[in-house]
């Protein structure tokens, strides 16, 4: 029954937040909500702010719907689901005025908590779980399949496709597929006959996601390395970037692993895997082994967060100054310190890109999504050994662990692959003499041979004072003349790292400068502030070093703001040492709460300062 | 200190092992090391052994971390791609090199401080994945390259140059790779190429991890009275009972070797390694009594040498990987891509 007389309806425009406690199994459901509200065809996100803790702390999730694509997160909750007592006060004060509380009403809410500008909704999800199921994991389980199906109901999400997701994930356990069906019915059932269902803002189905896909950042880093030809690993448990290489050990266990022929008569086939990934004792021996990978030619990297930075930095120096290709994935994390771990941030900008004592500077790569996560990925594996070097593939939680709808991951099967220069025992033989580092060519790199290549290749290399051929040198002139090269090799790669992403409006004179996950926001604002009169460029950064489009982005606008996800400005001050742009020209805008980034931050921050 | 190039002195006739190679061919530049450093003959010794060995050069990759026995490595085998690397992380960055081509010989070359202290953790956990190498330690108790601070080898009661006498107890790398499951451990001296040459070249037949700890005086810092380092104090006090000889898979064994306790043992290649001489009741398979014995003469204040545990049953970091028989690096990336068809069918997981 629906009754939208004198109700403002909003279709495929509201935001949900759903507040649960730590551990009892409301992910799955809060997941599922949002794949049915994606495969109904309409732009959706999901953001998980969870906390440090196996079990029982508050933790949210957050579905945003925006049929014009706008996903990143909002702040303005039309619906607030309730589930958790310890944080009812916080989480019902959080919903916009004229929006609803779901809540479980087999226990009665403390009057102090009414809102008279909210609408209560009461569910006896508890009492309901209780009558239904036996078991006393299953009544806990069972009751955020409940609440989900009551949202099912109150948003007018398609129940037969729900049902269809739920036979889908449990299609080998016919027990708890029953189970779940039937809390799924009991919820969507009591709100059709207590609710006026849907509630005025709603879904309807659309087609604007069926060439895309619904994946989290550390799967699609996963699955680049897999289609870079990784075969060696070397990692330490870290939230948030475990998953990165739990990921790539499943992918690698189906499409890494082959039978080899028996070779006589009396042996047996036998089972290979074409990759060796190697659970390290710290995160020193992590980046060891990535070094000692690359060195011997295979593709080779590490995932981490910020703290394995920390303790990567010795040896990340010993690859720049020594030449060998190196791939990391951090997956930034609040710091400084232990910081918050399960939080989004961006604050290892210019730890990255100076990683190590000495004159060090990196390539870094800044993905927006999980799609840009997969192409830069592989990206990084070539730049990284064209330009015997690390790369850095700096990804923040929000993009890592968080599921985002993009367009369907595409593999060109004529991609080659840039390998950089390498010499063979063939090139060796037409050579009067070898040296490392001699001969570099227009990129400033010397062309390598590999450990196990013919004896004149053979070259000793280490991480103290060497001169152009490679060898041991204390001489200022030798010395600079290679720390010099460094220098000009990494400038070249401004040309090969991925070109900034550039929007224009008519008479735009501001600017707005960004990098990663603040993408979506950013663009949405842009959008926001055009509603408001003000016109405003966009740029996003896709890699370092600086492409020079950057510097003539932000010299053409009279006003240039650069929103970052730090408390210091990392890439406002780095565009100032790198690409030349003075300091003062650019303003900074800067959220470093630890959640992700949302539209209307970015308006009042960028209308606050020119207003002023 | 600059590597210097070894004069070529044309000398009689050298032999040649079964690649035609001399003892020349596998030496590398010039040492800078103090004159007498223990470290030279070791240096000699892996020469000595590889060159008896034939081994291919470029199938050899030496590695090492920083420090005096670090530097080490360009002194020999000059055919070999060589990494000087990071103060104690050698054994990580192996375990790198390993993984992407085990085809290589990997022959790390570390000192006491640099695998004691600073990357005992590195070199606890190499033995523990049992990354199929050959591991030196050229102990001497001190840091050499700055000056003769004492290492966590020194034994307690040692005196340094300068300063007080030792107080805490000593790491012994052999009693750490019994704790860690180490299936290879020798000890030797370096003054001792005899018996050196033949641990070597069994610890390159070895399948696993092999640590060898090879106490080699400092002339400079260590060598005095008071020290347990020093040349004199090791000959002395070493008890050289475990007495091996290796035999290479191609090699007919003709030589019957008797004595108290003989008994050999096959190694995974197929070479023999036989227990010369071994002390009544000495197994060097059992792990309890190796320990028991060399413990007990420590007591005595002496330093057992030999190859004193060995077990081949174990099984190497690329056997429980169960990675190839050839090495990773050389599966070209084409084909290690599973390609757009694979990746368009992957593609309905994610919806």
């Amino acid at each position: 029954m629906t009754i939208d007389a004198g109700r403002e309806v909003r279709v495929n425009d509201f935001a949900i937040k759903l507040a649960n406690v730590n551990g009892t199994g409301s992910a799955s459901a809060n997941g599922l909500l949002m794949q049915a509200i994606f495969r109904m065809g309409i732009p959706v996100s999901g953001k998980n702010l969870f906390p440090s803790n196996i079990q029982g702390l508050p933790t949210w999730y957050e579905i945003r719907v925006n049929g014009d694509g706008h996903t990143a997160r909002s702040l303005e909750y039309d619906l607030m689901v309730a589930m958790n007592a310890q944080t009812y006060g916080e989480d019902i004060g959080s919903v916009r005025s004229g929006g609803y509380v779901l809540y479980d009403d087999s226990w009665p809410l403390d009057a102090a908590l009414l809102r008279p500008d909210v609408t209560l909704l009461g569910v006896p999800f508890a009492k309901m779980c209780l009558e239904n199921f036996a078991k006393p994991r299953e009544r806990i389980l069972m009751k955020n399949i409940a609440y989900a199906g009551t949202i099912v109901a109150l948003l007018g999400i398609d129940a037969d496709l729900v049902a269809g997701l739920l036979a889908e994930t449990f299609a080998r356990n016919e027990a708890l597929r029953e189970s779940n069906q039937k809390a799924l019915r009991l919820g969507y059932d009591y709100a059709v006959e207590h609710f006026e269902c849907p509630l005025p803002f709603r879904v309807a189905p659309m087609d604007k996601t069926s060439d895309h896909i619904l994946i989290d950042g550390n799967t699609a880093a996963a699955l680049g390395a897999l289609y870079a030809g990784a075969t060696v690993a070397g990692w330490y448990p870290i939230t948030p970037a475990t998953a990165v290489m739990d990921n790539f050990t499943k992918l690698c266990a189906t499409y890494r692993r082959r039978t080899v022929p028996a070779e006589g008569p009396d042996e047996s086939p036998t089972v290979v895997n074409d990759y060796c990934i190697i659970q390290a004792e710290d995160e020193i021996a992590a980046i060891g082994i990535v070094l000692g990978g690359g060195w011997a030619g295979a593709r080779s990297f590490t995932s981490t967060s910020g703290p394995g930075i920390s303790l990567m930095n010795e040896l990340l120096g010993l690859a720049y100054y020594t030449e060998i290709p190196v791939v990391l994935f951090n997956v930034q994390r609040t710091g400084p310190s232990t910081g918050m771990p399960t939080r989004t941030q961006q604050a290892d900008i210019l730890l990255c890109a100076y990683a190590s004592h000495g004159d060090t500077k990196h390539i870094l790569l800044f993905p927006a999504d999980p799609k840009e996560t997969f192409e830069f990925a592989v990206e990084s594996f070539d730049l990284a050994e064209h330009f015997q070097t690390p790369v850095f593939m700096l990804m923040d939680l929000d993009i890592g662990m968080n599921d985002w709808v993009v367009p369907r991951l595409r593999w060109d099967d004529a991609r080659t692959f840039d390998r950089g220069p390498v010499l063979t025992d063939e090139d060796l033989a037409g050579m009067k003499e070898f040296f490392r580092y001699a001969n570099a060519n227009a990129d400033h790199v010397a062309a390598r041979t590999l450990p196990g290549s013919d004896s004149k290749g053979a070259y000793f290399i280490r991480g103290s004072g060497h001169d152009a051929f490679g060898r041991y040198t204390e001489r200022p002139d030798e010395y600079q003349e290679v720390v010099d090269r460094l220098k000009a090799k990494h400038a070249a790669a401004a040309a090969y790292v991925p070109a900034p992403m550039i929007l224009r409006r008519d008479g735009a004179r501001v600017g707005l400068v960004t990098l990663g996950s603040c993408d979506l926001a950013v663009r949405e604002a842009a959008d926001l502030l055009a509603e408001r009169g003000v016109a405003a460029d966009y740029l996003r950064v896709r890699g370092f070093p600086f492409a020079p489009e950057i510097r003539e982005f932000i010299e053409s606008h009279d006003h240039c703001f650069v929103i970052e996800q730090n408390r210091d400005g990392q890439l406002r001050s780095l565009l100032a040492l790198e690409a030349g742009v003075p300091l003062t020209s650019m303003t900074s805008a800067l959220f470093y709460g630890g959640f992700p980034l949302s539209a209307g931050q970015v308006v009042d921050a960028v209308l606050e300062n020119l207003e002023a | 200190m600059p590597s210097i190039t070894k004069p070529l002195i044309p000398l009689a006739p050298l032999p040649t092992n079964d690649l035609g190679l001399t003892i020349r061919d596998y030496e590398g530049a010039m040492s800078t090391l103090c004159a007498g450093c223990g470290h030279d003959s070791i240096t000699a010794a892996i020469v000595q052994a590889f060159w008896e060995l034939a081994m291919p050069p470029r199938d050899i990759a030496k590695l090492s971390g920083i420090g005096c026995s670090s530097k080490t490595p360009t002194y020999f085998i000059r055919g070999a791609h060589g990494f000087n690397s990071a103060h104690g992380r050698m054994a990580a960055i192996a375990t790198g090199a390993a993984a992407a081509n085990r085809e290589l010989t990997l022959l790390g070359v570390s000192g006491d401080g640099d695998s004691l202290s600073i990357g005992i953790g590195h070199l606890a956990h190499a033995i523990r994945r049992n990354v199929k190498m050959v591991y030196v330690i050229e102990n001497n108790g001190v840091y050499g390259l700055t000056k003769g601070q004492l290492s966590a080898s020194a034994d307690i009661g040692t005196r340094p140059k300068k300063g007080e006498a030792n107080v805490i107890a000593p790491i012994d790398p052999i009693m750490l790779g019994l704790s860690m499951g180490a299936t290879f451990l020798a000890r030797s001296f370096s003054g001792d190429k005899e018996q050196l040459v033949p641990i070597l070249k069994a610890a390159v037949a070895h399948n696993g991890f092999a640590l060898i700890d090879v106490i080699s005086p400092c002339v400079t810092f260590n060598d005095h009275e008071g020290s347990t380092k020093s040349y004199r104090f090791v000959r002395e006090h070493e008890v050289k009972e475990v007495v091996t000889d290796y035999v290479p898979v191609r090699e007919e064994i003709t030589a019957t070797v008797g004595g108290r306790g003989s008994r050999t043992v096959t190694m995974h290649d197929g070479s023999v390694l036989t227990f010369r001489a071994t002390p009544e009741g000495y197994d060097p398979t059992n792990r309890l009594s190796v320990e028991a014995y060399i413990r007990d003469h420590q007591r005595h204040g002496e330093v057992v040498t030999g190859l004193l545990y060995l077990d081949e049953s174990g099984s190497s970091m690329h056997e429980v990987n169960h990675t190839p028989a050839h090495a990773l690096a050389k599966i070209p990336v084409d084909r290690l891509c599973p390609g757009s068809a694979v990746l368009d069918d992957l593609m309905s997981d994610f919806r």
